[in-house]
Protein backbone atom coordinates (compact mmCIF):
# COMPACT_ATOMS: atom_id res chain seq x y z
CA UNK A 1 0.00 0.00 0.00
CA UNK A 2 1.72 3.52 -1.20
CA UNK A 3 2.60 5.37 2.20
CA UNK A 4 0.88 9.33 2.14
CA UNK A 5 3.20 11.56 3.59
CA UNK A 6 1.68 13.99 6.54
CA UNK A 7 1.57 17.44 5.83
CA UNK A 8 -0.12 19.64 8.80
CA UNK A 9 -2.17 22.22 8.19
CA UNK A 10 -6.50 22.77 7.09
CA UNK A 11 -7.73 21.10 4.33
CA UNK A 12 -11.21 21.77 2.39
CA UNK A 13 -13.60 18.83 3.89
CA UNK A 14 -15.03 18.14 0.50
CA UNK A 15 -11.46 16.71 -0.95
CA UNK A 16 -12.18 13.86 1.95
CA UNK A 17 -15.72 13.69 2.67
CA UNK A 18 -17.63 14.59 -0.43
CA UNK A 19 -17.51 11.13 -2.26
CA UNK A 20 -20.18 11.63 -5.14
CA UNK A 21 -19.24 8.79 -6.84
CA UNK A 22 -19.76 6.35 -3.69
CA UNK A 23 -22.70 4.08 -4.10
CA UNK A 24 -23.67 3.22 -0.38
CA UNK A 25 -23.09 -0.47 1.74
CA UNK A 26 -26.24 -2.25 2.80
CA UNK A 27 -24.31 -1.85 5.97
CA UNK A 28 -24.24 1.49 5.87
CA UNK A 29 -26.42 3.80 8.47
CA UNK A 30 -28.12 6.43 5.64
CA UNK A 31 -28.54 10.31 6.68
CA UNK A 32 -29.97 13.05 4.96
CA UNK A 33 -29.77 16.42 6.41
CA UNK A 34 -31.67 19.56 5.59
CA UNK A 35 -28.82 22.19 5.54
CA UNK A 36 -29.20 26.02 5.50
CA UNK A 37 -25.28 27.17 5.31
CA UNK A 38 -23.63 30.53 5.89
CA UNK A 39 -23.47 32.93 2.96
CA UNK A 40 -21.03 31.59 0.77
CA UNK A 41 -19.93 28.32 1.66
CA UNK A 42 -20.08 25.94 -1.49
CA UNK A 43 -22.75 23.21 -0.44
CA UNK A 44 -20.70 20.64 -0.89
CA UNK A 45 -18.07 21.81 0.96
CA UNK A 46 -20.61 22.33 3.96
CA UNK A 47 -22.32 19.05 3.42
CA UNK A 48 -18.88 17.31 3.46
CA UNK A 49 -18.40 19.51 6.67
CA UNK A 50 -21.50 17.73 8.10
CA UNK A 51 -20.10 14.40 7.13
CA UNK A 52 -16.65 15.01 9.04
CA UNK A 53 -18.06 16.54 11.80
CA UNK A 54 -20.70 13.78 12.65
CA UNK A 55 -17.97 11.21 11.93
CA UNK A 56 -13.82 11.22 11.91
CA UNK A 57 -12.99 14.61 11.20
CA UNK A 58 -12.13 17.98 12.97
CA UNK A 59 -11.23 21.12 11.91
CA UNK A 60 -7.62 20.82 10.70
CA UNK A 61 -5.35 17.84 9.65
CA UNK A 62 -4.22 15.56 12.41
CA UNK A 63 -0.93 13.18 12.30
CA UNK A 64 -3.22 10.65 13.88
CA UNK A 65 -5.28 10.15 11.08
CA UNK A 66 -2.81 8.11 9.48
CA UNK A 67 -2.07 5.39 12.05
CA UNK A 68 -5.81 4.10 11.10
CA UNK A 69 -7.76 3.38 7.49
CA UNK A 70 -9.21 7.11 8.01
CA UNK A 71 -11.24 6.23 4.40
CA UNK A 72 -12.82 3.40 5.95
CA UNK A 73 -14.34 4.55 8.88
CA UNK A 74 -15.11 8.26 7.73
CA UNK A 75 -18.67 9.80 7.30
CA UNK A 76 -19.42 10.42 3.08
CA UNK A 77 -21.91 13.02 1.91
CA UNK A 78 -22.77 11.22 -0.98
CA UNK A 79 -25.67 12.89 -2.73
CA UNK A 80 -27.30 16.72 -2.43
CA UNK A 81 -30.95 17.54 -3.59
CA UNK A 82 -32.65 20.55 -3.67
CA UNK A 83 -35.73 21.09 -0.97
CA UNK A 84 -38.58 21.51 -3.30
CA UNK A 85 -39.94 25.08 -3.12
CA UNK A 86 -37.05 26.31 -0.93
CA UNK A 87 -33.56 27.60 -2.34
CA UNK A 88 -32.31 28.44 1.06
CA UNK A 89 -32.00 25.26 2.14
CA UNK A 90 -30.50 21.66 0.54
CA UNK A 91 -30.65 18.10 1.35
CA UNK A 92 -27.53 15.88 2.07
CA UNK A 93 -27.21 12.34 2.16
CA UNK A 94 -24.67 10.98 4.00
CA UNK A 95 -23.22 7.43 4.61
CA UNK A 96 -21.60 6.18 7.64
CA UNK A 97 -19.87 2.48 8.24
CA UNK A 98 -21.64 0.79 10.70
CA UNK A 99 -18.29 0.42 12.47
CA UNK A 100 -18.64 3.85 13.72
CA UNK A 101 -21.54 2.95 16.04
CA UNK A 102 -21.54 0.45 19.01
CA UNK A 103 -24.00 -2.34 19.04
CA UNK A 104 -27.50 -2.04 20.21
CA UNK A 105 -26.99 1.80 21.26
CA UNK A 106 -29.41 4.46 19.82
CA UNK A 107 -27.61 6.68 22.15
CA UNK A 108 -23.92 6.05 20.45
CA UNK A 109 -25.67 6.92 17.48
CA UNK A 110 -27.12 10.25 18.06
CA UNK A 111 -24.57 11.57 20.20
CA UNK A 112 -22.44 11.03 16.58
CA UNK A 113 -25.13 12.21 14.44
CA UNK A 114 -26.58 14.97 16.22
CA UNK A 115 -23.48 16.21 18.49
CA UNK A 116 -20.94 19.18 17.62
CA UNK A 117 -21.91 19.59 14.02
CA UNK A 118 -25.79 20.77 14.83
CA UNK A 119 -23.20 23.71 16.53
CA UNK A 120 -21.13 23.98 13.67
CA UNK A 121 -20.61 27.91 13.10
CA UNK A 122 -20.48 27.30 8.75
CA UNK A 123 -23.96 26.35 9.41
CA UNK A 124 -27.56 28.78 9.73
CA UNK A 125 -29.23 25.63 10.21
CA UNK A 126 -29.15 22.16 10.32
CA UNK A 127 -32.05 19.15 10.57
CA UNK A 128 -31.79 15.72 10.76
CA UNK A 129 -34.63 14.49 8.29
CA UNK A 130 -34.46 10.85 7.94
CA UNK A 131 -32.09 7.78 8.75
CA UNK A 132 -32.05 4.30 7.06
CA UNK A 133 -30.52 2.09 9.67
CA UNK A 134 -29.45 -0.80 8.11
CA UNK A 135 -30.82 -4.41 9.40
CA UNK A 136 -27.75 -5.66 10.22
CA UNK A 137 -27.94 -2.67 12.94
CA UNK A 138 -31.36 -3.42 13.84
CA UNK A 139 -30.81 -6.95 14.90
CA UNK A 140 -28.37 -5.87 17.49
CA UNK A 141 -30.89 -4.14 18.96
CA UNK A 142 -33.73 -5.20 21.47
CA UNK A 143 -36.23 -3.23 19.92
CA UNK A 144 -40.40 -2.89 21.54
CA UNK A 145 -40.23 -5.73 24.68
CA UNK A 146 -43.56 -6.96 23.55
CA UNK A 147 -44.78 -5.57 20.45
CA UNK A 148 -48.70 -4.89 18.66
CA UNK A 149 -49.17 -9.13 18.52
CA UNK A 150 -48.37 -9.83 22.02
CA UNK A 151 -49.94 -7.09 23.26
CA UNK A 152 -53.48 -7.78 21.35
CA UNK A 153 -52.59 -11.34 22.84
CA UNK A 154 -52.41 -10.00 26.15
CA UNK A 155 -55.53 -7.68 26.48
CA UNK A 156 -57.37 -10.08 24.27
CA UNK A 157 -58.47 -7.16 22.01
CA UNK A 158 -59.20 -8.08 18.39
CA UNK A 159 -60.33 -6.06 15.37
CA UNK A 160 -60.61 -2.36 16.79
CA UNK A 161 -58.10 0.49 18.33
CA UNK A 162 -57.38 0.55 21.97
CA UNK A 163 -59.16 3.40 23.85
CA UNK A 164 -57.59 5.10 26.63
CA UNK A 165 -57.87 8.32 28.90
CA UNK A 166 -55.31 10.59 30.54
CA UNK A 167 -56.49 11.61 34.25
CA UNK A 168 -56.83 14.82 34.60
CA UNK A 169 -56.20 17.36 36.53
CA UNK A 170 -52.75 16.52 35.27
CA UNK A 171 -51.48 17.70 38.77
CA UNK A 172 -52.79 18.08 42.33
CA UNK A 173 -55.28 15.09 43.01
CA UNK A 174 -54.72 12.77 45.74
CA UNK A 175 -54.13 9.34 45.34
CA UNK A 176 -57.25 7.95 46.07
CA UNK A 177 -59.06 10.34 43.97
CA UNK A 178 -57.36 9.48 41.23
CA UNK A 179 -58.00 5.64 41.83
CA UNK A 180 -61.90 7.33 41.87
CA UNK A 181 -61.31 8.64 38.25
CA UNK A 182 -59.24 5.42 36.70
CA UNK A 183 -61.77 3.24 37.85
CA UNK A 184 -64.80 5.49 36.78
CA UNK A 185 -63.50 5.85 33.04
CA UNK A 186 -62.08 1.87 33.14
CA UNK A 187 -65.72 0.44 34.09
CA UNK A 188 -67.54 2.70 31.63
CA UNK A 189 -65.49 0.99 28.49
CA UNK A 190 -62.05 2.16 27.96
CA UNK A 191 -59.25 -0.39 27.79
CA UNK A 192 -56.36 2.11 29.40
CA UNK A 193 -55.49 5.05 31.84
CA UNK A 194 -52.76 6.70 31.66
CA UNK A 195 -50.59 8.92 34.74
CA UNK A 196 -50.03 12.54 32.58
CA UNK A 197 -46.32 12.51 31.79
CA UNK A 198 -45.81 15.38 34.51
CA UNK A 199 -47.18 12.70 37.28
CA UNK A 200 -43.96 11.17 38.75
CA UNK A 201 -43.71 10.96 42.60
CA UNK A 202 -45.18 14.95 43.99
CA UNK A 203 -45.98 15.65 47.37
CA UNK A 204 -49.63 15.80 46.88
CA UNK A 205 -49.56 11.93 45.31
CA UNK A 206 -46.77 10.02 46.27
CA UNK A 207 -45.89 7.08 43.54
CA UNK A 208 -46.66 4.37 45.74
CA UNK A 209 -50.39 5.37 47.03
CA UNK A 210 -50.91 6.33 43.34
CA UNK A 211 -50.13 2.93 41.74
CA UNK A 212 -51.75 0.92 44.69
CA UNK A 213 -54.98 2.67 44.39
CA UNK A 214 -54.74 2.35 40.65
CA UNK A 215 -53.97 -1.16 40.66
CA UNK A 216 -57.31 -1.59 42.88
CA UNK A 217 -59.47 0.05 40.66
CA UNK A 218 -58.07 -1.65 37.37
CA UNK A 219 -58.77 -4.87 38.73
CA UNK A 220 -62.27 -4.06 39.97
CA UNK A 221 -62.97 -3.21 36.50
CA UNK A 222 -61.83 -5.87 35.20
CA UNK A 223 -63.39 -8.33 37.76
CA UNK A 224 -66.71 -6.38 36.90
CA UNK A 225 -66.70 -5.80 32.96
CA UNK A 226 -64.95 -9.18 32.36
CA UNK A 227 -62.30 -7.15 29.89
CA UNK A 228 -59.01 -6.72 29.88
CA UNK A 229 -57.67 -3.44 31.67
CA UNK A 230 -54.71 -1.53 32.10
CA UNK A 231 -53.33 1.81 33.33
CA UNK A 232 -49.96 3.24 32.26
CA UNK A 233 -47.83 3.58 35.54
CA UNK A 234 -45.61 6.23 34.77
CA UNK A 235 -41.82 5.05 36.40
CA UNK A 236 -39.87 7.97 35.00
CA UNK A 237 -38.33 8.97 37.78
CA UNK A 238 -34.73 11.49 38.68
CA UNK A 239 -32.77 8.38 38.36
CA UNK A 240 -32.44 4.48 36.72
CA UNK A 241 -32.41 3.22 40.31
CA UNK A 242 -35.88 5.00 41.30
CA UNK A 243 -37.54 3.92 38.35
CA UNK A 244 -36.60 0.37 38.68
CA UNK A 245 -37.86 0.72 42.08
CA UNK A 246 -41.08 1.65 40.77
CA UNK A 247 -41.60 -0.73 38.06
CA UNK A 248 -40.53 -3.63 40.28
CA UNK A 249 -43.47 -2.67 42.34
CA UNK A 250 -45.82 -2.36 39.44
CA UNK A 251 -45.20 -5.69 38.17
CA UNK A 252 -45.44 -6.38 42.57
CA UNK A 253 -49.11 -5.58 42.19
CA UNK A 254 -49.87 -7.08 39.23
CA UNK A 255 -50.01 -4.30 36.46
CA UNK A 256 -49.83 -5.23 32.69
CA UNK A 257 -48.00 -2.19 31.56
CA UNK A 258 -46.13 0.68 32.75
CA UNK A 259 -44.83 4.30 31.18
CA UNK A 260 -41.56 6.07 30.66
CA UNK A 261 -40.90 9.11 29.04
CA UNK A 262 -38.34 8.50 26.95
CA UNK A 263 -36.86 12.08 25.95
CA UNK A 264 -36.58 13.84 29.32
CA UNK A 265 -35.87 10.36 30.66
CA UNK A 266 -33.37 10.14 28.07
CA UNK A 267 -32.53 7.00 25.90
CA UNK A 268 -30.06 4.99 28.29
CA UNK A 269 -32.64 4.67 30.78
CA UNK A 270 -35.77 4.08 28.40
CA UNK A 271 -33.12 0.70 26.71
CA UNK A 272 -32.37 -0.18 30.27
CA UNK A 273 -36.33 -0.21 31.09
CA UNK A 274 -37.07 -1.84 27.88
CA UNK A 275 -34.95 -4.64 28.49
CA UNK A 276 -36.79 -4.69 32.19
CA UNK A 277 -40.01 -5.33 30.47
CA UNK A 278 -39.10 -7.75 28.31
CA UNK A 279 -37.59 -9.73 31.12
CA UNK A 280 -40.78 -9.25 33.40
CA UNK A 281 -43.72 -9.55 31.13
CA UNK A 282 -44.63 -5.97 31.01
CA UNK A 283 -45.69 -3.89 28.36
CA UNK A 284 -44.08 -0.53 27.91
CA UNK A 285 -46.16 2.63 27.10
CA UNK A 286 -43.81 5.59 25.53
CA UNK A 287 -44.44 9.62 26.43
CA UNK A 288 -42.38 12.20 24.17
CA UNK A 289 -42.33 15.18 26.74
CA UNK A 290 -39.87 17.67 24.78
CA UNK A 291 -40.05 15.88 21.13
CA UNK A 292 -41.29 19.21 19.72
CA UNK A 293 -38.26 21.38 20.87
CA UNK A 294 -36.50 18.70 19.30
CA UNK A 295 -38.50 18.45 15.94
CA UNK A 296 -41.48 21.24 15.21
CA UNK A 297 -38.98 23.86 13.44
CA UNK A 298 -38.74 23.10 9.91
CA UNK A 299 -35.39 23.92 9.36
CA UNK A 300 -33.57 23.07 12.59
CA UNK A 301 -33.64 19.82 15.13
CA UNK A 302 -34.05 16.26 14.27
CA UNK A 303 -37.54 15.47 12.44
CA UNK A 304 -39.63 13.44 14.67
CA UNK A 305 -39.68 10.38 12.20
CA UNK A 306 -35.94 10.02 13.61
CA UNK A 307 -37.56 10.13 16.98
CA UNK A 308 -39.75 7.38 15.99
CA UNK A 309 -37.12 5.21 14.66
CA UNK A 310 -34.41 6.05 17.86
CA UNK A 311 -37.34 4.81 19.86
CA UNK A 312 -38.60 1.73 18.07
CA UNK A 313 -34.67 0.49 18.23
CA UNK A 314 -34.78 1.69 22.28
CA UNK A 315 -37.94 0.09 22.64
CA UNK A 316 -41.12 0.60 23.93
CA UNK A 317 -44.53 -1.12 22.53
CA UNK A 318 -46.93 2.32 22.72
CA UNK A 319 -45.88 5.68 20.82
CA UNK A 320 -47.47 8.98 21.23
CA UNK A 321 -48.05 9.86 17.16
CA UNK A 322 -50.17 12.62 17.05
CA UNK A 323 -53.11 12.88 15.52
CA UNK A 324 -53.72 15.21 12.75
CA UNK A 325 -57.20 15.55 13.90
CA UNK A 326 -56.51 17.37 17.26
CA UNK A 327 -55.14 20.35 19.08
CA UNK A 328 -51.48 19.22 18.75
CA UNK A 329 -49.18 19.75 15.94
CA UNK A 330 -49.57 16.90 12.85
CA UNK A 331 -49.34 17.16 9.27
CA UNK A 332 -51.85 14.17 7.83
CA UNK A 333 -48.90 12.54 5.42
CA UNK A 334 -46.13 13.08 7.50
CA UNK A 335 -48.40 11.16 10.39
CA UNK A 336 -48.78 8.91 7.68
CA UNK A 337 -45.61 7.73 7.13
CA UNK A 338 -44.37 7.97 10.63
CA UNK A 339 -46.62 5.81 11.67
CA UNK A 340 -45.80 3.30 9.31
CA UNK A 341 -42.35 3.66 10.23
CA UNK A 342 -43.94 2.20 13.94
CA UNK A 343 -46.10 -0.44 12.74
CA UNK A 344 -44.72 -2.50 9.57
CA UNK A 345 -41.82 -4.75 8.89
CA UNK A 346 -40.46 -2.70 5.70
CA UNK A 347 -40.92 0.99 5.14
CA UNK A 348 -40.42 1.82 1.22
CA UNK A 349 -38.84 5.12 0.27
CA UNK A 350 -41.91 7.78 0.06
CA UNK A 351 -41.33 11.10 -0.52
CA UNK A 352 -44.68 12.20 -0.69
CA UNK A 353 -44.95 10.96 3.34
CA UNK A 354 -41.63 12.55 3.79
CA UNK A 355 -39.61 9.10 3.80
CA UNK A 356 -36.13 9.40 2.25
CA UNK A 357 -35.04 6.10 2.57
CA UNK A 358 -36.49 2.52 2.78
CA UNK A 359 -36.36 0.54 5.93
CA UNK A 360 -36.29 -2.62 6.80
CA UNK A 361 -37.03 -3.86 10.22
CA UNK A 362 -36.60 -7.32 9.96
CA UNK A 363 -39.10 -9.36 12.49
CA UNK A 364 -38.11 -6.37 15.04
CA UNK A 365 -41.97 -6.02 16.40
CA UNK A 366 -44.16 -2.76 15.91
CA UNK A 367 -44.82 -0.02 18.23
CA UNK A 368 -48.57 1.27 18.73
CA UNK A 369 -48.93 4.66 17.43
CA UNK A 370 -50.88 6.63 20.30
CA UNK A 371 -53.24 9.11 19.25
CA UNK A 372 -53.52 11.71 22.03
CA UNK A 373 -54.35 15.84 22.30
CA UNK A 374 -57.61 16.97 22.18
CA UNK A 375 -59.88 14.50 20.61
CA UNK A 376 -63.46 13.72 21.41
CA UNK A 377 -66.12 11.86 19.94
CA UNK A 378 -66.58 13.87 16.76
CA UNK A 379 -63.39 13.11 15.72
CA UNK A 380 -62.97 9.09 16.19
CA UNK A 381 -64.63 8.52 12.45
CA UNK A 382 -61.48 10.65 11.15
CA UNK A 383 -59.07 8.54 13.51
CA UNK A 384 -60.06 4.69 12.46
CA UNK A 385 -59.25 5.70 9.12
CA UNK A 386 -56.08 7.51 9.87
CA UNK A 387 -55.13 5.18 12.15
CA UNK A 388 -56.88 1.57 11.44
CA UNK A 389 -57.12 -1.02 14.36
CA UNK A 390 -53.53 -1.18 15.55
CA UNK A 391 -53.74 1.90 17.49
CA UNK A 392 -54.43 3.78 20.47
CA UNK A 393 -57.16 6.63 21.10
CA UNK A 394 -56.34 8.45 23.66
CA UNK A 395 -58.61 10.93 25.19
CA UNK A 396 -58.46 13.35 28.13
CA UNK A 397 -61.16 15.89 27.99
CA UNK A 398 -62.75 14.15 25.90
CA UNK A 399 -63.66 11.51 28.35
CA UNK A 400 -63.56 13.21 31.42
CA UNK A 401 -65.28 16.65 30.06
CA UNK A 402 -68.47 14.19 30.08
CA UNK A 403 -71.62 16.00 31.44
CA UNK A 404 -72.10 12.87 33.29
CA UNK A 405 -68.81 12.11 34.37
CA UNK A 406 -65.85 9.78 33.73
CA UNK A 407 -67.93 6.45 33.14
CA UNK A 408 -70.51 7.80 30.38
CA UNK A 409 -67.77 9.72 28.51
CA UNK A 410 -66.12 6.30 28.15
CA UNK A 411 -68.92 4.44 26.95
CA UNK A 412 -69.88 7.25 24.65
CA UNK A 413 -66.16 7.27 23.23
CA UNK A 414 -65.90 2.88 22.99
CA UNK A 415 -69.83 3.30 21.42
CA UNK A 416 -68.25 5.68 18.88
CA UNK A 417 -65.63 3.35 18.03
CA UNK A 418 -67.01 0.47 17.74
CA UNK A 419 -69.67 2.37 16.07
CA UNK A 420 -67.60 3.54 13.18
CA UNK A 421 -65.47 -0.08 13.33
CA UNK A 422 -68.77 -1.53 12.60
CA UNK A 423 -69.59 0.93 9.59
CA UNK A 424 -66.08 0.53 8.04
CA UNK A 425 -66.14 -3.54 8.07
CA UNK A 426 -69.43 -3.12 6.63
CA UNK A 427 -68.34 -0.90 3.61
CA UNK A 428 -69.21 2.54 4.42
CA UNK A 429 -66.73 5.32 4.06
CA UNK A 430 -66.38 6.27 7.33
CA UNK A 431 -64.25 10.01 6.92
CA UNK A 432 -67.52 10.97 4.90
CA UNK A 433 -70.24 9.67 6.48
CA UNK A 434 -69.05 10.24 9.96
CA UNK A 435 -71.83 12.30 11.20
CA UNK A 436 -74.73 9.61 9.87
CA UNK A 437 -72.68 6.54 11.50
CA UNK A 438 -72.41 8.30 14.99
CA UNK A 439 -75.64 9.63 14.89
CA UNK A 440 -77.03 6.01 14.59
CA UNK A 441 -74.89 4.57 16.83
CA UNK A 442 -76.24 7.39 19.62
CA UNK A 443 -80.09 6.02 19.18
CA UNK A 444 -78.86 3.41 21.32
CA UNK A 445 -76.29 5.48 23.56
CA UNK A 446 -77.85 8.69 25.50
CA UNK A 447 -74.04 8.79 26.54
CA UNK A 448 -73.14 9.05 22.93
CA UNK A 449 -75.44 11.66 22.29
CA UNK A 450 -74.64 14.23 24.89
CA UNK A 451 -71.43 13.92 24.09
CA UNK A 452 -72.21 14.80 20.60
CA UNK A 453 -73.90 17.66 21.62
CA UNK A 454 -71.01 19.05 23.99
CA UNK A 455 -68.60 18.72 21.30
CA UNK A 456 -70.08 19.53 17.90
CA UNK A 457 -68.76 22.71 17.64
CA UNK A 458 -65.19 22.25 18.92
CA UNK A 459 -62.45 22.21 16.09
CA UNK A 460 -58.30 22.70 16.08
CA UNK A 461 -58.06 23.96 12.54
CA UNK A 462 -54.91 25.79 12.96
CA UNK A 463 -52.74 25.56 9.87
CA UNK A 464 -49.24 22.71 10.46
CA UNK A 465 -45.96 24.71 11.40
CA UNK A 466 -43.65 22.03 10.02
CA UNK A 467 -45.13 21.00 6.90
CA UNK A 468 -43.26 18.23 4.45
CA UNK A 469 -41.39 19.82 1.51
CA UNK A 470 -43.27 20.57 -1.31
CA UNK A 471 -42.59 23.14 -4.01
CA UNK B 1 -77.99 18.11 39.26
CA UNK B 2 -80.55 16.68 38.12
CA UNK B 3 -79.48 16.84 34.13
CA UNK B 4 -77.07 14.53 34.96
CA UNK B 5 -78.04 10.77 34.58
CA UNK B 6 -76.26 8.25 36.85
CA UNK B 7 -74.04 5.65 35.27
CA UNK B 8 -75.79 2.07 36.15
CA UNK B 9 -73.70 -0.95 37.94
CA UNK B 10 -71.06 -1.56 35.68
CA UNK B 11 -72.19 -4.57 33.29
CA UNK B 12 -70.45 -7.31 32.44
CA UNK B 13 -68.99 -6.55 28.39
CA UNK B 14 -67.54 -9.05 25.88
CA UNK B 15 -64.64 -7.02 24.08
CA UNK B 16 -65.14 -5.71 21.08
CA UNK B 17 -68.94 -4.80 19.45
CA UNK B 18 -70.28 -5.17 22.93
CA UNK B 19 -71.23 -1.84 23.30
CA UNK B 20 -73.20 -2.39 20.05
CA UNK B 21 -76.93 -3.49 19.77
CA UNK B 22 -76.71 -7.54 19.45
CA UNK B 23 -75.61 -7.65 15.70
CA UNK B 24 -78.40 -8.82 13.67
CA UNK B 25 -77.90 -12.21 10.88
CA UNK B 26 -77.30 -9.63 8.03
CA UNK B 27 -74.75 -7.55 9.89
CA UNK B 28 -72.68 -10.70 10.85
CA UNK B 29 -72.66 -11.69 7.16
CA UNK B 30 -70.99 -8.62 6.87
CA UNK B 31 -68.21 -8.76 9.03
CA UNK B 32 -67.85 -12.57 7.45
CA UNK B 33 -67.32 -11.11 4.52
CA UNK B 34 -65.03 -8.38 5.76
CA UNK B 35 -63.04 -11.18 7.52
CA UNK B 36 -62.62 -13.23 4.04
CA UNK B 37 -61.18 -10.29 1.98
CA UNK B 38 -58.78 -9.54 5.24
CA UNK B 39 -57.86 -12.93 4.16
CA UNK B 40 -58.27 -14.50 7.63
CA UNK B 41 -59.52 -18.04 8.99
CA UNK B 42 -62.81 -17.11 10.36
CA UNK B 43 -63.31 -19.39 12.95
CA UNK B 44 -65.67 -20.33 16.00
CA UNK B 45 -65.10 -20.57 19.36
CA UNK B 46 -67.67 -21.10 22.71
CA UNK B 47 -67.55 -21.28 26.16
CA UNK B 48 -69.76 -20.99 29.24
CA UNK B 49 -70.60 -17.70 30.49
CA UNK B 50 -68.88 -17.91 33.47
CA UNK B 51 -65.82 -19.49 32.31
CA UNK B 52 -65.70 -16.76 29.53
CA UNK B 53 -63.07 -14.82 30.75
CA UNK B 54 -60.50 -17.58 30.23
CA UNK B 55 -58.50 -16.56 26.63
CA UNK B 56 -59.18 -19.64 26.22
CA UNK B 57 -62.88 -21.15 24.99
CA UNK B 58 -63.39 -24.26 23.23
CA UNK B 59 -62.55 -24.77 19.65
CA UNK B 60 -65.82 -25.47 17.26
CA UNK B 61 -64.28 -28.33 14.57
CA UNK B 62 -61.26 -26.61 13.16
CA UNK B 63 -60.75 -23.31 11.57
CA UNK B 64 -62.40 -22.59 8.40
CA UNK B 65 -59.31 -22.40 6.39
CA UNK B 66 -59.70 -21.11 2.74
CA UNK B 67 -63.78 -20.84 3.14
CA UNK B 68 -64.96 -18.18 1.02
CA UNK B 69 -68.41 -19.09 1.70
CA UNK B 70 -70.36 -16.35 4.32
CA UNK B 71 -73.34 -18.56 4.28
CA UNK B 72 -71.39 -21.83 4.79
CA UNK B 73 -70.00 -19.60 8.21
CA UNK B 74 -73.41 -18.52 8.98
CA UNK B 75 -74.60 -22.31 9.59
CA UNK B 76 -71.74 -23.31 11.25
CA UNK B 77 -72.41 -20.21 13.45
CA UNK B 78 -75.87 -21.53 14.17
CA UNK B 79 -74.94 -25.42 14.70
CA UNK B 80 -72.05 -24.06 17.23
CA UNK B 81 -75.19 -22.25 19.04
CA UNK B 82 -77.86 -25.37 18.72
CA UNK B 83 -75.36 -27.47 19.81
CA UNK B 84 -74.14 -25.47 23.03
CA UNK B 85 -77.40 -23.39 23.72
CA UNK B 86 -76.65 -20.91 26.78
CA UNK B 87 -73.05 -20.82 25.55
CA UNK B 88 -71.36 -17.98 24.57
CA UNK B 89 -70.16 -18.05 21.04
CA UNK B 90 -67.29 -15.66 19.79
CA UNK B 91 -66.16 -15.27 15.86
CA UNK B 92 -62.41 -15.13 15.26
CA UNK B 93 -60.55 -14.28 12.09
CA UNK B 94 -57.11 -15.52 12.16
CA UNK B 95 -54.75 -13.79 10.37
CA UNK B 96 -51.60 -16.25 9.62
CA UNK B 97 -49.33 -13.38 8.32
CA UNK B 98 -49.38 -11.18 11.87
CA UNK B 99 -49.97 -14.59 13.91
CA UNK B 100 -52.79 -12.83 15.49
CA UNK B 101 -56.40 -12.77 15.04
CA UNK B 102 -57.70 -10.03 13.06
CA UNK B 103 -61.07 -9.41 14.86
CA UNK B 104 -62.95 -11.45 17.14
CA UNK B 105 -66.21 -10.43 18.79
CA UNK B 106 -69.14 -12.39 20.45
CA UNK B 107 -71.93 -13.19 18.14
CA UNK B 108 -74.40 -15.27 20.67
CA UNK B 109 -74.05 -13.39 23.91
CA UNK B 110 -76.67 -16.02 25.75
CA UNK B 111 -76.43 -16.31 29.30
CA UNK B 112 -76.94 -12.64 29.65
Amino acid sequence: MPQKTYKAGVKDYRENYWTPDYTPLDTDLLACFKIVPQAGVPREEIAAAVAAESSTGTWTTVWTDMLTDIDYYKGRAYRIEPVPGDNTAFYAFVAYPIDLFEEGSVVNVLTSLVGNVFGFKALRSLRLEDLRFPIAYVMTCGGPPNGIQVERDRLNKYGRAFLGCTIKPKLGLSAKNYGMAVYECLRGGLDFTKDDENVNSQPFMRWRHRFEFVMEAVLKAQAETGERKGHYLNVTAATPEEMYKRAEFAKELGAPIIMHDYLTGGLCANTGLANWCRDNGMLLHIHRAMHAVLDRNPYHGIHFRVLVKCLRLSGGDHLHSGTVVGKLEGDRNATLGWIDTMRESFIPENRARGLFFDQDWGSMPGVMPVASGGIHVWHIPALVNIFGDDSCLQFGGGTLGHPWGNAAGATANRVALEACTDARNQGRQIEREGKEVLTEAAQHSPELKIAMETWKEIKFEFDTVDKLDVG
Amino acid sequence: MDEIKPYKATERKGETFSYLPPFTPEKIRKHIAYMIAQGWSPAIEHTEPEKSYSNFWYLWKLPFFGEKSVEKVMAEIEACHRDNLGHVVRLTGFDNYTQCRGTAFIVHRSGR
